[in-house]
């Protein structure tokens, strides 16, 4: 048993150089591969439906839509992807219509697919059956032109793909509310591919072979922002062909899966419950990492790529963790080479200088680690129904009782409780980075703040009281009934981790001698409330879709009200001044007098105070020493292709950092055979007893 | 014993029936089809008629339970409940709401489930009869008291802690295994030893408690003492006599929890990373996906039916006075 025991010590030992916990394959130690994870998996990564982060992180290494973000420059801007420039648009008959007209960079091709060999498209069940990945079969490629585009704007009003745009769409779009219909009367026999070659879209035309037009109704310049979306990256005919043959939707092969795109990486591996695998794209073009960017930008080390072709990357491995512990610990290992921050690790991770500045904790500079910080484009906020009695409408008493709420609800304090401070107080509908946005004094809303000592203070609650007491409420009660004020809070609920921010909210409206009663729902209730504009006082958020102001504003717009018209704007706010210009802001390219415009409708959003303007959340993300080019981009998730990694220095630190420590393992082997011998002694000595006699 | 199973057989298609209805009605007590359109189709530009269409092209635009606009059985069959349980009993799952082909995804998932289930199951099994055997044997003894006092702390734990302290034990602190994730074949080895190790760790307590209190009871009987003076070694009483004597409530409490392994263990397998049917059947209540959901607890349904069926044979092997009557 000894020399057992010694001899496991001396085998352990010598192993102490190896690394054990490596959730890779010893193979990829050195391989020029990128590790990260997903917590969700995607549930689409067709471009015509794909709307989600999670599904964006696959989806945009792959497609390539005509435009992109410039990867550095802030305030974003967009620059051309596939397409040879940013089209402009083109007014005709009067401004009745406007014309896009894209050419596309000639020479691009498409990753090697099994779609592109004419033989793959007649393939024998038995052949499918056995098939593990579309991969397993010849591929080839061919080269990128205008009818790839046309033919994807065309799905967008397939009656099968519902395509989360296509209402939008087929208001700006020439014929494609027809053009949908027109496919609903083809598509008669389910499940079989509708070419739709074979059906002109008025609106979209080809010019030649690397050139088509897109004809909108009116004016819409926030169109070119979709352009850099996926909704409008090519997608070759052969593909849907190749998919929708007998025998490939059972085994999970549809485009819906197996995205084909001209983008840097192909998605090889797709097990969505474990893992997800991207590969250089043999046939990318290469594209120059971007020599140009915000000031600070050439010092962080941002440029010293300039010029360089990308991607940089040969492989990118993305691993589901579900849970944040693993997630966590496994990339203090070293084993995913970025991560966000959740509560839990916020104090392991950050520390909070005494100047406000976030900094990192010596145990992770230690390791290298870099922080990157960036204010979300998007806002969290409190609405107030618009057609509630009591909380909502236009009158002077509904206004005075919404800003008493807006001073007492202290966000600050919200964002220092429950977000690590992570996060900017909200003044308004429009969030950073958006053109509109105002910072400093500028920017702040006189409601609920005044301007002291270079920063914003929130008014005091006085002036809150005096408010509620102009409203018809002194001291929380109604003047004429002498009732108290209960005020309904409808809250989407997880679980009883929710109570303390439930009871946070609670005594806000307390400090007003209001009470607040919480609702609590799940999220389709949640939803459905909204709908029917039965919630009182409720909170949602939104995220930009594009740097634009038109799409935070038309969260308030009155034709957008959700229970009138099922639109985003879920207060069902309506105020004919605010819509009037919104009308007007809406068709504006940026200039002096758009940011005049949406300096009056932040105003008025202001006074009437259909949200307590919440909070623009601050990701907090961390990435290993040997990853450079990192930058967070708010707008675009195709960011992969600029990364590089040093793969030997990764390789070093994993080694150094997760050296196996087996004395324990021996300890516990000699207490587990220690405690077995009181027990062998126990048996020996029952066995040899001789027997007793009967008490 | 054909007819009996036979029997059986045929009591189990009205259980079936009944389980897929309850299944359905708490579902839709929940979730409404609309809620699944919305949660398929995101929150964001989502209009009625993308709802309307959604539901019509996955079969939900009709009425869930009872078609009064409908023509004699067409009442009963032109609804949601007829058309998505009827294949079910041809064992065709379809398609999940996403899209991706359910036998498939099951296919798929079985295997981690059962690389992580079985080892436990049998290592378990084996540790904790021989623990239990081991405390019935020095019962009344200072080992005994310490053992079932080891037993009722371990019991008290949370199995959530052992996986958070496995994890930070042997992962983070002693790099002994990786923390997470899952590879096929023999890679699957070092995933699944601490996952396996902790669902032993987590469930020894409550089993060889659970097993000693058979031992002991056993032990009281007659041919117990009838061994020992026919002076048989005491290795011999215990595992000859005592513990086939002991498999008939062993084996009840064992084959029913047979089912359980297809299903792996949702806690674990959420920690651990592994993609097997726990974590499916969570992910599709999240996803309000019914079309998973609904064939998920069918499959329970059968197997628990089947097992069932097995505990029964199984008794006709392990006691001869046992017959299908």
């Amino acid at each position: 048993m000894l020399r057992a025991l010694l001899l496991f010590a001396v085998t352990a030992l010598a192993g102490c150089g190896e690394v054990w916990n490596d959730p890779y394959p010893a193979s990829e130690r050195t391989s020029n591969t990128l590790y990260s994870a997903f917590v969700e998996r995607p549930k689409h990564l067709d471009p015509v439906q794909s709307y989600t982060e999670d599904e964006a992180r696959f989806t945009q290494q792959v497609y390539e839509p005509p435009l992109q973000y410039h990867y550095l420059k802030r305030p974003y801007e967009l620059i051309p992807l596939s397409a040879l420039e940013v089209p402009k648009p083109r007014e005709i008959e009067g401004g009745k219509f406007t014309v896009y007209e894209i050419r596309i960079r000639p020479g691009i091709s498409y990753q090697p697919h099994p779609a592109f060999v004419a033989g793959n498209h007649a393939l024998a069940p038995a052949r499918i059956a056995r098939l593990k990945s579309p991969y397993e079969l010849p591929a080839a490629t061919r080269e990128l032109v205008a009818d790839d585009f046309i033919y994807q704007i065309k799905r967008l009003a397939h009656p099968r793909l519902h395509s989360p745009i296509y209402g939008l769409m087929a208001e700006y779009i020439v014929g494609m509310a027809e053009y949908s219909e027109q496919l609903r009367k083809a598509d008669t026999k389910k499940g079989e591919w509708l070419d739709l070659r074979r059906f002109p879209l008025k609106g979209v035309e080809r010019v030649d072979s690397h050139t088509y037009r897109v004809t909108l109704k009116g004016r819409y310049p926030q169109f070119v922002y979709w352009l850099a979306m996926p909704f409008f990256a090519p997608v070759p005919w052969e593909a849907e062909k190749f998919f929708h043959q007998p025998g490939m939707q059972p085994r999970n092969f549809t485009l819906d899966w197996w995205p084909v795109g001209t983008g840097p990486y192909m998605l090889t591996e797709n097990n969505p419950n474990a893992r997800m695998v991207l590969e250089r794209n043999p046939n990318f073009r290469g594209e120059a990492y971007p020599s140009e960017g915000e000031p600070e930008d050439a010092q962080a080390g941002l440029l010293a790529d300039a010029g360089r072709t990308v991607p940089f990357i040969d492989r990118v491995v993305y691993s589901r963790e579900k849970e944040g512990i693993p997630y966590w610990n496994k990339f203090l290992q070293g084993y995913y080479d970025t991560s966000g921050i959740g509560s839990d690790q916020f104090d392991q991770a950050v520390r909070v200088a005494i100047e406000g500045e976030a900094q990192l904790t010596q145990e992770m500079e230690a390791r290298g680690i870099g922080l990157q910080t960036s204010v979300a484009t998007t806002i969290i906020y409190v609405g107030f129904n618009w057609l509630d009695p009591v909380v909502g409408g236009s009158s002077e008493r509904a206004r005075k009782l919404r800003q008493a709420l807006s001073i007492a609800v202290d966000m600050e304090e919200y964002l220092s409780i429950f977000a690590n401070g992570r996060g900017l107080v909200g003044h308004g509908p429009l969030a950073p980075g958006i053109f509109g946005w105002r910072d400093g004094e500028q920017g702040i809303n006189p409601v609920t703040h005044v301007w002291k000592d270079g920063a914003a203070r929130r008014r005091p609650l006085e002036e809150a009281k005096r408010l509620l007491a102009e409203a018809g409420y002194p001291d929380g009660r109604d003047a004429k009934t002498g009732q108290p004020l209960v005020l309904y809070l409808d809250a989407r609920t997880t679980g009883p981790g929710d109570k303390p921010r439930l009871d946070w909210w609670r005594r806000q409206f307390e400090k007003l001698s209001v009470q607040l009663e919480v609702r609590e729902t799940d999220w389709n209730r949640f939803q459905e409330k909204i709908r029917k504009g039965s919630q009182q006082i409720f909170i949602l958020g939104w995220n930009a879709d594009y740097p634009d102001p038109e799409n935070f504003m038309f969260l308030l717009h009155g034709a957008q009200s959700r229970m009138k018209s099922q639109g985003e704007n879920a207060a069902n706010y309506a105020n004919p001044e605010f819509d009037g210009l919104f009308e007007r802001m809406k068709n504006m390219e940026n200039s002096p007098e758009r940011q005049k415009i949406v300096d009056r409708m932040t105003d008025i959003a202001r006074r009437d105070a259909p949200w307590i303007w919440g909070f623009h959340p601050k990701d907090f993300s961390l990435s290993h020493g040997w990853l450079a080019n990192v930058k967070p981009n708010n707008m675009a998730r195709n960011g992969i292709k600029y990364l590089r990694a040093d793969v030997e220095k990764r390789a070093a630190l994993r080694r150094e950092w997760n050296r196996p420590v087996l004395w324990p393992l021996v300890l516990i082997l000699v207490v587990l055979a220690g405690s077995a011998v009181p027990a062998i002694v126990g048996y020996r000595r029952r066995e040899r007893m001789a027997a007793r006699p009967a008490s | 014993m054909l007819a009996y199973i036979v029997r059986r057989i045929l009591y189990a298609v009205p259980i079936l029936i009944g389980v897929n209805l309850i299944t359905f009605v708490l579902f839709f007590v929940v979730n409404t089809p609309d809620d699944m359109a919305r949660m398929q189709l995101g929150t964001r530009r989502v209009t009625p008629e993308a709802i309307e269409k959604w539901k019509g092209e996955h079969g939900y635009d009709r009425p869930l339970l009872w078609n009064a606009s409908a023509g004699g059985l067409g009442k009963a069959t032109q609804t949601v409940f007829f058309e998505k349980s009827v294949k079910l009993f041809a064992l065709e799952f379809g398609a999940a709401e996403d899209g991706r082909d359910i036998a498939n995804e099951i296919r798929a998932r079985v295997g981690p489930s059962l690389a992580l289930a079985v080892p436990v199951f049998l290592v378990g099994l084996a540790v904790n009869i021989t623990f239990a055997l081991f405390l019935a044997f020095f019962r009344a003894t200072y080992l005994d008291f310490w053992g079932v006092t080891l037993c009722v702390g371990m019991m008290s734990i949370s199995a959530l802690f052992y996986i958070i302290g496995g994890q930070y034990v042997a992962s983070k602190l002693w790099h002994l295994v990786p923390i997470s994730g899952y590879a096929g074949g023999l890679d699957a080895l070092k995933f699944v030893v601490l996952p396996v190790v902790i669902g032993v760790v987590s469930s020894f307590g409550t089993s060889a408690r659970f097993y000693r209190t058979i031992f002991v009871e056993e032990l009281t009987r007659d041919y117990v003492r009838t061994a020992r003076a026919k002076g048989l070694a005491e290795t011999s009483v215990m595992f000859g006599h005592v513990l086939r004597n002991a498999m008939i409530p062993i084996l009840t409490g064992l084959v029913v929890a047979i089912p359980a392994l297809f299903f792996g263990s949702l806690i674990t397998e959420s920690f651990f990373g592994i993609p097997g049917l726990g974590s499916y059947t969570i992910d599709a209540i999240q996803a309000q996906d019914f079309a998973v959901v609904r064939s998920m607890v069918f499959i329970g349904s059968v197997l628990y039916v089947l097992a069932l069926l097995f505990t029964d044979i199984s008794y006709t092997f392990v006691d001869p006075r046992v017959r299908f009557e």
